[in-house]
């Protein structure tokens, strides 16, 4: 039984938190929601010469041998930043997709490039349905000797307009079960056949529809056993979504800290707006919230990383808490700041527009409550 | 990070699974409940807890010299596990382990600890509590009953209330003025050990709005309490009883039992019919379930966070400040739900299942009340923890 961070990932937390105070503060936050690629690539070279792309893949591939845990210490540290940028598409879904999937040559191509920050990655999955379970995947891939042919749309993919790998969850066979007959494909992204266009959301975030028009892909790129590789995009989906309570715990976080010095500092009618209870005991709220967020998220971050079968519950469950936290916490935010958490110059409205785009992100916290419920159906029946 | 047991941990639940099993009537792993607060319930904890006295499980990882088990905090924790997953009663001295004992074996005196401690293990003696006042209550550093010194006495007038389990009451764990004078008043107050059949104790217990009573009225009228019973220095009493607060946090045990409740929600919806389709068909109903099984893995996850602070040698993590404000409100939560799931037959007076759910939703409005309201919590958290003024 260990709960707690070790001494390296303290350490991590600490240099990860200096380093993104000095390079991302919220001037480059605000830059970045107007820029094009949306995040720097300076300052990505420079994340990756802190080990950061690399910080989940082992020592052979360039990388530092972490774990997801780590990875998680180091996300919580990007939300508390607003980092924008590819991030979590690169590392999270295509260092553990590669990693986890691919082939020893793919491995020793690509890896050592995410590592080096050399190569950014997304993952293509949800389609016009909207849904995040198999039965959502449409897109289209037909064998045709050595290779196959992908056609279909993908929205909201993120940062596929800089990414130099897609990720594709297409159906290569149709079958009766949903989850049978799916294939991960590594689709270049320059390649023919390839259109994307972009949106951006009210937090600078870049989601890309991508279509797949008869796009000839190798065989030599499916990621894991063709037809079978549900399994796979579920762990990855699990991955992310554990990576999106770790931003939101640290976003929440940020703005809850923010919250307490201003009740503080705050004078009205003579004392500090904190001695009020309405507002302490908002930020109180804020704290227990913020705190049991933590304990949910880090146990859902080892249930992936380990793989245990209670990462079926634990993922939705933390997901949902952290998502509604951050939000909550962001909401009252700009409460206890009165006027001047309403008005653009203050940094609070860029935690809120935040907490509101990462709960849509593989489902929101009533899609979550709904396969929680499932879930504890499931278990119970089975005894 | 690692949630996993070791090896002698999984042993020693082993153990326990299999004592459980030879000693625990089935009947009674849901019968105290039903029970309600009386004299059958009582005498059935209090069986139980001369059982688990013999076998060393009271006081588990008090030290042998008192009567205690000499375990380690891993091993009462899983203890209190595998007793809230088989559904045991709880044990009769519930204040005098969970409360007096702690508190004596940190600031009594070695007498102190000889004669109070292995009876508040085997349950020879019950403890109760009188801090509460009608003048004080959240603010407890208010209360008036006056201790003045007589010889090697104390003698005592006032009057308590919310004071738990008197009715049952061998010793009671007292708080009282003896320097009316001083500011802040909180430096005024004493902490003794008294003996409930001295003279001048008066007990009315206060019918709840359950129909139970485990709370009480106690009227003391020159009561002498013999200068031996106080426990740390005279004056100090405070700093005591802001120690026993300490000591009340809540455990693994109370987490699965919560759990537990869940799962009996879960079939009450599945086996319950609302507008003509079993409840937990209905998205509603889902969504309310769905939050109450969530909180009830982070009040899981925040024991064992705490345990995994302690084992380390930390002192109380984050989590551990607010662990009663949140199962308070969390059980509210919950009862509120079965209630609604039942509909107006959770509001029918009778027996049976029905009865027990009603029992459960009233009594969790005293969650948010008994040992520091939420409000209370909130400013304790806002003060202490966040550092915001009064």
């Amino acid at each position: 039984m260990e709960f707690t961070l070790n001494e390296e990932q303290q350490m991590l937390k600490g240099i990860a938190r200096d380093f993104l105070e000095n390079r991302c503060p919220k001037a480059h936050v605000r830059d970045m929601l107007t820029d094009e690629k949306g995040y720097s690539p300076e300052l990505w070279q420079d994340m990756a010469e802190l080990g950061w792309q690399g910080l989940m893949l082992p020592e052979e591939y360039g990388g530092t041998g972490g774990d997801f845990v780590d990875m998680v210490v180091l996300i919580e540290e990007m939300g508390r930043a607003l980092l924008p940028g590819p991030f979590i598409p690169t590392v999270v879904y295509g260092g553990v997709a590669i990693l986890q999937a691919g082939t020893s040559e793919k491995k020793n191509e690509l890896l050592p490039r995410i590592a080096q920050g050399e190569l950014s990655l997304t993952l293509a999955l949800q389609e016009s349905s909207e849904r995040f379970d198999a039965e959502g995947v449409a897109a289209e891939a037909v064998e045709k000797e050595d290779h196959y042919i992908l056609s279909g749309t993908k929205i909201l993919v993120p940062y596929a307009h800089v990414a130099d790998y897609i990720l594709c969850v297409c159906r290569s066979r149709s079958s009766s079960d949903a989850e049978d007959g799916i294939s991960l494909f590594l689709v270049d992204a320059e390649g023919e056949g390839i259109s994307c266009i972009t949106r951006t959301t009210f937090d600078g975030r870049k989601l890309c529809d991508v279509k797949l028009g008869e796009v000839k892909v190798s065989k030599a790129n499916l990621l894991g056993e063709p037809h079978g590789c549900w399994p796979l995009v579920k762990r990855l989906v699990d991955h992310g979504s554990v990576a999106m309570c770790a931003e939101a715990i640290g976003g929440a976080q940020m703005a809850m800290e923010m919250s307490i010095s201003y009740a503080k500092e705050r004078i009205q009618f003579g004392r500090p707006i904190g001695t009020n209870q309405a507002i302490k005991h908002k930020c109180a709220n804020m704290f227990v919230d913020v705190e049991c967020g933590r304990s949910i998220m880090y146990w859902a971050a080892w249930a992936v990383d380990e793989g245990v079968p209670e990462a079926s519950l634990a993922v939705p469950m933390a997901k949902s808490w952290c998502c509604d936290t951050y939000r909550r916490v962001a909401a009252d935010s700009i409460q206890v700041h009165g006027g001047i958490g309403f008005t653009w110059d203050h940094d609070i409205p860029l935690y809120f527009k935040r907490a509101k785009t990462l709960e849509y992100t593989f489902g929101d916290c009533d899609y979550q409550r709904e396969i929680v419920v499932r879930e504890l159906e499931r278990q119970l029946a089975s005894g | 990070m690692d949630f996993r047991y070791s090896p002698e941990d999984e042993a020693f639940r082993k153990e326990v699974r299999d004592w459980i099993k030879e000693n625990l009537p089935e009947s009674w792993a849901t019968e105290q409940e039903a029970l309600g607060i009386s004299e059958d319930s009582f005498q059935m904890a209090l069986e139980w807890q001369k059982r688990l006295y013999k076998r060393g499980w009271v006081g588990l990882t008090w030290p042998k010299e008192y009567g205690g088990g000499g375990g380690t905090l891993m091993q009462q924790v899983i203890l209190s596990e595998e007793m809230a997953k088989a559904r045991a009663p709880g044990i009769a001295n519930t204040l005098g382990v969970g409360m007096a004992g702690p508190t004596i074996l940190s600031f009594g005196t070695e007498e102190q600890k000889k004669q109070f401690i292995p009876k508040i293990l085997s349950g020879e003696e019950i403890w109760c509590q009188g801090f509460s006042e009608p003048d004080a209550g959240s603010d407890l550093a208010n209360l008036k009953a006056r201790a003045i010194r007589d010889g090697d006495y104390y003698v005592v007038n006032g009057q308590k209330v919310w004071s738990t389990f008197a009715q049952y009451g061998d010793r009671c764990l007292l708080l009282v003025r003896t320097d009316p004078d001083v500011l802040p008043k909180h430096r005024g107050i004493t902490y003794l050990l008294m003996d409930m059949k001295t003279p001048g104790i008066e007990v009315k217990p206060l019918k709840q709005m359950t129909g139970d009573s485990e709370f009480n009225e106690m009227f003391l009228d020159n009561v002498r309490v013999p200068v031996s019973n106080r426990l740390g220095e005279e004056n100090r009493g405070w700093y005591v009883a802001m120690g026993t607060l300490a000591f009340e946090r809540a455990g693994m045990g109370q987490a699965i039992m919560f759990k537990q409740v869940l799962n009996e929600i879960f079939r009450l919806a599945a086996k319950t019919k609302r507008n003509g389709i079993p409840a937990i068909k209905d998205s509603t109903i889902r969504q309310r379930l769905a939050q109450c099984a969530i909180e009830c893995e982070i009040m899981r996850l925040n024991s064992y966070r705490s345990l995994s602070t302690s084992l380390k040698g930390g002192g109380p993590g984050p989590e551990e400040m607010f662990s009663k404000l949140f199962w308070s409100e969390m059980n509210q939560r919950m009862t509120e739900l079965a209630a609604q799931i039942l509909g107006i037959d959770s509001v029918i007076e009778g027996e049976g299942e029905a009865q027990l759910w009603q029992y459960r939703f009233l009594r969790s409005r005293g969650n948010t009340l008994e040992q520091g309201s939420s409000e209370i919590l909130r400013n304790v958290i806002g003060e202490r923890v966040l550092g915001i003024p009064r």
